[in-house]
């Protein structure tokens, strides 16, 4: 039996364990009835890593980040994940309580409507705090102290604390989930399309944002995009899926500017240049 | 027609039988919201169907009744289901509290100590702590499940920050035996206190969303709070005007359409039992009472 200890006490030796994946994905697939949603997925991700899946709609990327998350029951595959003991488990292995858990600690889901991702009807410090008061946070003027602190790391002027997102851009709504969901200090975010719906601006902002985050605190993370520069910009490496499969993936610059599978070709080719 | 039209207390045996195994998975786990099959009650929803049926299961020839509302005996809901009783059950009613062996109470809890004889019995509205949190019930289920009760706290945070201080007042939320979160019913937070190791069994029953819950005699019942913003309990800051307590909780009267208002005690049974046994000491009418 695992207890909430290992999986939200603060991190062992990393540097030792620096060569172990944090997340190991074998042969996902998921089958939506006789449609497909994905099949065969597998790779590894290591600490500290930003992986990009790219992919146009239909392809099949949503459907392996909500496998990943377990949001979706997969027809078969695994998902084993390196805890914060230095144990790696099957995720399936685990009770429900200990997932869920490892959930709202040690992984962030940002996704691409923000309106899912938040509590609309909850002020701002409400929101970043809730993870907070999840594993046991009881001491009100600590939990806003943080949450002020979150805001202003995420760019919110942390005097509209007790304002709800619903009086908030969509470029903050965005960075209000980022915060909610790194405040427990994950070390892996999934992302889906993050920056989707925001204009190209705000986009800028955001990007460069995440791209601070995920170098300041060591995160790992998965982004779903459809968007190159996006992948380009945040992503070490990069999987391209297409009906389901993965047909090619390595290193971010590898693949964009030498792509080998013509799908790809095409895919890095439609980018219009500016 | 045969004399006796109802079976006792309305109910049929078994009705009463399942309801009471209700009861009984209810008492096992405390705070657990157990499912049942709520009937159909002469009376509408929101009157007390749950706390009725509840009070038909546990209620024997020889129990002595009372009904209170808000406090109050004589108001409309409680001398209905009290005249409810004695017509259907043949029981013998009663005002006082320390009398009887059965309460069905709506929002309020006696000020009187209640002891191990005494079984309390709550109409609820809404049994679920987390509803206006998360409207799913497979999500809410799941949570109690697995404790998962960070969101009640967010509600919390969410009452100091627009008003620097917990402004919940009624069905404040309260963790049972050290595990259920519960509502305890639309009863003012001032009540919340009586619920811990109360001497007598503690029923609820939600006769609309078909849910009964218990808390047993001497069960730890503690009001979520912040460490930094202590629950605390609340009533208005002066004495009743009838009988002069201090202690009671209390209704403001608006006693004219120039502002003028003034507190009584919410519990009637124990304001007019101060009255018989004290010499009066009332407050003119009309004036706000000076003194806590």
């Amino acid at each position: 039996m695992l207890d909430a200890d290992v999986i939200t006490r603060t991190r062992i030796d990393e540097a030792e364990l620096a060569d172990e994946p944090l997340l190991i994905a074998e042969g996902l697939t998921k089958w939506y009835g006789r449609q497909l949603g994905c099949r065969d997925v597998s790779f590894e991700l290591y600490a500290g890593e930003v992986l990009a899946v790219v992919g146009e709609s239909g392809s099949g990327k949503s459907t392996l980040l909500q496998l990943l998350a377990g949001q979706l029951a997969m027809s078969s595959g695994r998902v084993l994940y390196r805890l914060r003991d230095g144990a790696t488990r099957d995720l399936a292995m685990l009770t429900e309580a200990e997932r869920r858990l490892l959930f709202r600690t040690d992984w962030g889901f940002v996704q691409q409507d923000a309106t899912l991702g938040l509590r609309m009807s909850v002020s701002a410090g409400g929101n970043v705090g809730e993870r907070l008061m999840a594993v046991g946070w009881r001491h009100y003027g600590r939990i806003r102290h943080e949450a002020e602190s979150w805001l202003d790391r995420v760019e919110i002027d942390p005097e509209r604390i007790d304002e709800t997102p619903r009086s908030f851009s969509g470029g903050m709504r965005q960075r209000l989930q980022i915060a909610r969901n790194l405040v427990t200090a994950p070390r892996l975010v999934l992302m889906d399309e993050p920056t989707g719906g925001l204009d190209v601006s705000v986009q800028a902002r955001l990007l460069d944002l995440l791209r601070r985050l995920v170098q300041d605190l060591g995160l790992a993370a998965i982004v779903v995009t459809h968007d190159l520069a996006v992948a380009r910009l945040l992503s070490q490496r990069i999987m391209v899926m297409k009906g389901g499969r993965v047909i090619e993936q390595g290193l971010t610059d590898q693949v964009l500017d030498d792509p080998q599978q013509p799908y790809t070709q095409l895919l890095v080719s439609s980018v219009v240049p500016v | 027609m045969s004399e006796r039209t109802y079976n006792f207390a309305y109910l049929d045996e078994q009705t009463k039988r399942m309801i009471r195994r209700a009861l009984l998975k209810a008492v096992a786990i405390p705070g657990y919201q157990v499912p049942f099959a709520s009937r159909e009650m002469p009376m509408p929803y929101g009157w007390g169907t749950g706390g009725v049926q509840v009070t038909a299961a546990v209620l024997g020839p020889d129990d002595m009744l009372k009904v209170i509302d808000q406090g109050a005996d004589d108001t409309t809901n409680a001398v209905s289901i009290r005249k409810f009783f004695a017509k259907t059950a043949g029981v013998r009613t009663t005002t006082h509290t320390e009398e009887a062996t059965v309460i069905q109470t709506r929002h309020r809890v006696p000020e009187q100590k209640l002891t191990e004889a005494q079984i309390l019995v709550y109409q609820v509205p809404i049994p679920e702590p987390l509803r206006f949190l998360e409207p799913r019930e497979t999500e809410t289920r799941r949570m109690h499940a697995l404790a998962e009760y960070g969101v009640m706290h967010v509600k919390l945070y969410e009452d100091i920050a627009h008003h620097g201080h917990i402004s919940t007042a009624y069905a404040y939320p309260v963790c049972v035996a050290d595990r259920y979160v519960m509502d305890p019913s639309p009863t003012p937070k001032f009540d919340n206190p009586k619920m811990d190791n109360c001497a007598a069994l503690q029923l609820f029953g939600a006769g609309r969303e078909k849910r009964i819950y218990a808390i047993p005699p001497y069960t730890k019942v503690v009001s979520l709070d912040f460490e930094d913003h202590p629950f605390e309990r609340y009533r208005h800051d002066a004495a009743c005007a009838l009988c002069g307590a201090t202690d009671s909780y209390l209704d403001e009267v608006i006693i004219d359409d120039r502002g003028g208002r003034m507190f009584v005690c919410s519990d009637s049974d124990y304001c007019e039992r101060r009255r018989e046994s004290a010499p009066p000491a009332p407050q003119p009418a009309g004036t706000d009472a000076s003194h806590a």
